[in-house]
């Protein structure tokens, strides 16, 4: 099994982290879903969020049964189904976003199945092809992974994992051996876009953490605002955040125009939060 | 030694049987799998356990179900001698009730005050409601808004018995929608409740413990096989959605080289005309959904595809893990009944045995009928009558152009 570290010198998503920690500031990284609320859209969204100052890129594959995600994420994958939008075609995406940004890492993130049936080994040469740095598949615990690792290791595709509250010790250790670039903790149980988060606890369960991995630990579900980003970066590497731009999105599917400005703003006001609260 | 004999050692530790199966999750759930996997591991031998278990089956679902020799049909029919396994006398009216006295230990011991069930046609929400009325545990059972509507006699069923029913408005609005939304619940309010998956798929140890529980019913049919016909039949028939009634009747046979076994799914409209539920008959290509690897109908880009039947309790894309081995090994025949021909033998048995079939049972019989023609008078089929077909009546009536 390769560490993070093989990678360090190629990889877009260690090099970002390394730079991050030399500054002493946190990640942001929103997810937004490819081809919401239409594939001509899900580019110029990618820059806008890169302009706000995201860090990282979580690009939503779009899935027909989306069964870890609330409604505001389920709402999306429909709308971006409508338009067909297939897996090759959130490939092209991040191609086209290359061709402007060829230093902002993308992560794809969704479901096993659009994968299991385009085939791994295609899947993982596509991808590198495209410019993708991450893969995370909310269905796929590493226990599952088999010679996929090594097969997304050769074409420099790092593999995401979650940790969950309820995430046993002994897992924790084999999820914090198997991950790669940075983990992904769900901050709550619950579907995506579920209720608020309580950053004392996740600040205990990050510590808990910290003993079994260098990996920076991001904390996803339930960071909305600026203030919630700010008190998660004070225990985490980054902040993620999903729904509320998805949200966002919802609220001005008939306008898609206005959007670019609206994710800004929103990303904005967290990475200002990310900021002071990081020289504070 | 049976050729095999292999099938009886799975799955593997982490749950695979082999490509198919497995545990994909979100890693939430993780802990509640291992920790059902541990309590399960714990029991399944203990003796207490086990006498509890068939106490409950004896007294509250009246088990053993008869093997009932339909022997007027048969004769109609010409051929071999059709036996049916008679699941629809059972407590709440289906095989599906054998799983949920099993879980439902499992819940009581765990300690959690809450279940809940996704449910197609509604028979395993009936029984998951059902057990929790007699345990008094609270009960929410999630169904395909479509379900709803084609099953409303069930849907009152269960909330008479204290549950409440959410129809699931997503997607197709069917059993795989409901299962969404359950994993949904489950994911949310992991730490006090406990999720009754009512067929072999879902995660491990879902497929292994809803086979175990189920396999009551082929140790019977094996052993009233033995007694009434004098030695084993020639063939199993029963039908698959998730497959448990049929990989309940198939498991005890499995080492029985031969026993021929056919397992049936939903051909809808014709599994050529794509408008069915029949991925194992289809050739649907591999893929994951609910927890589990195994065939799975899909579109070109890996998303789930609608599916087709007039029985709402087959009207899935994918199937139970282990049966997408036993399709690769060639130890189960699965084919395909069409919704007419299907409707034929509803029909057929109620006229002719004065026994109403479930319509996903009626799959079974439709097959059973094709095959038993091609056999001689000697030789004897075993069909799963998995349900009866009270629930059905709708369905039936608005065909015939009937409202009520």
């Amino acid at each position: 099994m390769p560490s993070s570290s093989d990678f360090s010198q190629h990889n877009r998503i260690d090099r970002r982290f390394a730079t991050l920690k030399a500054e002493g500031r946190k990640a942001l990284i929103p997810y937004i879903t490819a081809g919401d609320p239409a594939p001509s859209h899900t580019v110029d969204f990618m820059h806008a969020c890169v302009e706000a100052g995201a860090d990282v890129i979580e690009l939503g594959v779009p899935f027909s049964d989306p069964m870890a995600d609330g409604p505001v994420i389920q709402k999306a994958c429909e709308r971006a189904l409508v338009h067909g939008t297939r897996l090759v075609d959130v490939l092209d995406m991040v191609a086209a976003f290359r061709e402007r940004d060829s230093e902002t890492p993308v992560v794809l993130m969704g479901y096993l199945n659009p994968v299991e049936r385009m085939g791994y080994r295609e899947f993982a040469r596509q991808a590198q092809a495209s410019g993708v740095d991450g893969f995370l598949a909310v269905d796929m615990p590493p226990e599952e992974m088999g010679e996929n690792s090594a097969l997304f290791a050769e074409h420099a595709l790092q593999s995401i994992f979650l940790l969950a509250p309820t995430t046993s010790e002994s897992r924790a250790a084999t999820i914090c051996d198997h991950g790669q670039g940075y983990l992904y903790y769900v901050s709550l149980k619950g579907v995506t876009g579920a209720a608020t988060l309580d950053a004392e606890a996740v600040g205990e369960q990050l510590a808990r953490l910290r003993r079994l991995t260098d990996l920076p630990l991001c904390v996803g579900f339930g960071i909305r605002d600026g203030a919630s980003a700010a008190a998660i970066s004070r225990v985490a590497d980054g902040v993620i955040v999903g729904s509320a731009l998805v949200g966002r999105i919802a609220e001005r599917a008939e306008t898609p125009e206005t959007i670019p400005a609206a994710l800004k703003a929103i990303l904005g006001e967290m990475r200002q939060a990310l900021d002071s609260e990081a020289s504070a | 030694m049976s050729r095999f004999h292999d099938l009886t050692q799975l799955p593997d530790a982490r749950g695979h049987f082999g490509p198919y199966g497995g545990r994909f999750v979100s890693e939430t759930l993780s802990f509640a799998l291992e920790e059902l996997e541990n309590i399960y591991a714990s029991l399944k031998d203990d003796p207490d356990f086990q006498a509890e278990f068939d106490r409950d089956l004896t007294h509250y679902v009246g088990r053993p179900s008869p093997l009932y020799h339909a022997e007027r049909w048969s004769r109609e029919i010409g051929g071999a001698q059709i036996w049916l396994k008679r699941e629809d006398l059972n407590h709440t009216g289906a095989h599906k009730v054998n799983n949920t006295i099993g879980q439902a230990l499992l819940a009581k011991k765990s300690g959690k005050p809450r279940v809940i069930a996704e449910t197609g046609a509604g028979q395993h929400g009936v029984a998951t409601a059902t057990v929790a009325a007699r345990l008094g545990l609270q009960c929410e059972v999630y169904m395909g808004a479509e379900d709803v509507e084609r099953q409303k006699l069930n849907v009152y069923r269960m909330r008479l018995l204290g549950a409440s029913v959410v129809p699931v408005e997503s997607g197709s609005r069917t059993l795989k929608d409901a299962m969404n939304e359950a994993l949904r619940d489950w994911v949310t309010n992991v730490d006090d409740t406990f999720y009754i998956i009512g067929t072999v798929a879902g995660p491990h140890p879902y497929p292994m413990l809803v086979r175990d529980f189920n396999a009551v019913v082929g140790r019977e049919a094996r052993r009233q096989s033995l007694e009434q016909i004098g030695r084993l039949p020639d063939a199993l028939v029963a039908c698959v959605g998730g497959g448990s009634n049929a990989m309940g009747l198939f498991y005890p046979f499995v080492e029985d080289d031969d026993v021929r076994m056919y397992g049936v799914e939903a051909g809808g409209d014709g599994v050529a005309s794509g408008r069915h539920a029949a991925p194992l008959t289809s050739n649907a290509p591999q893929g994951v959904l609910h927890g589990n690897r195994t065939y799975l109908m899909s579109d070109e880009g890996g998303q789930i595809a609608d599916t087709h039947s007039v029985s709402a309790g087959l009207d899935y894309p994918g199937v139970g893990p282990e049966h997408a081995l036993w399709k690769d090994v060639g130890r189960v025949n699965y084919v395909a009944a069409d919704d007419d021909d299907v409707l034929a033998a509803f029909r057929e048995l109620t006229c002719v045995e004065g026994i109403m079939p479930a319509l996903e049972s009626a799959h079974a019989l439709a097959h059973a009928k094709k095959l038993a023609a091609e056999m001689r008078p000697d030789q004897h089929i075993v069909v799963n009558l998995s349900g009866r077909g009270d629930k059905d009546i709708h369905t039936v009536a608005k065909i015939d152009g009937i409202e009520f």
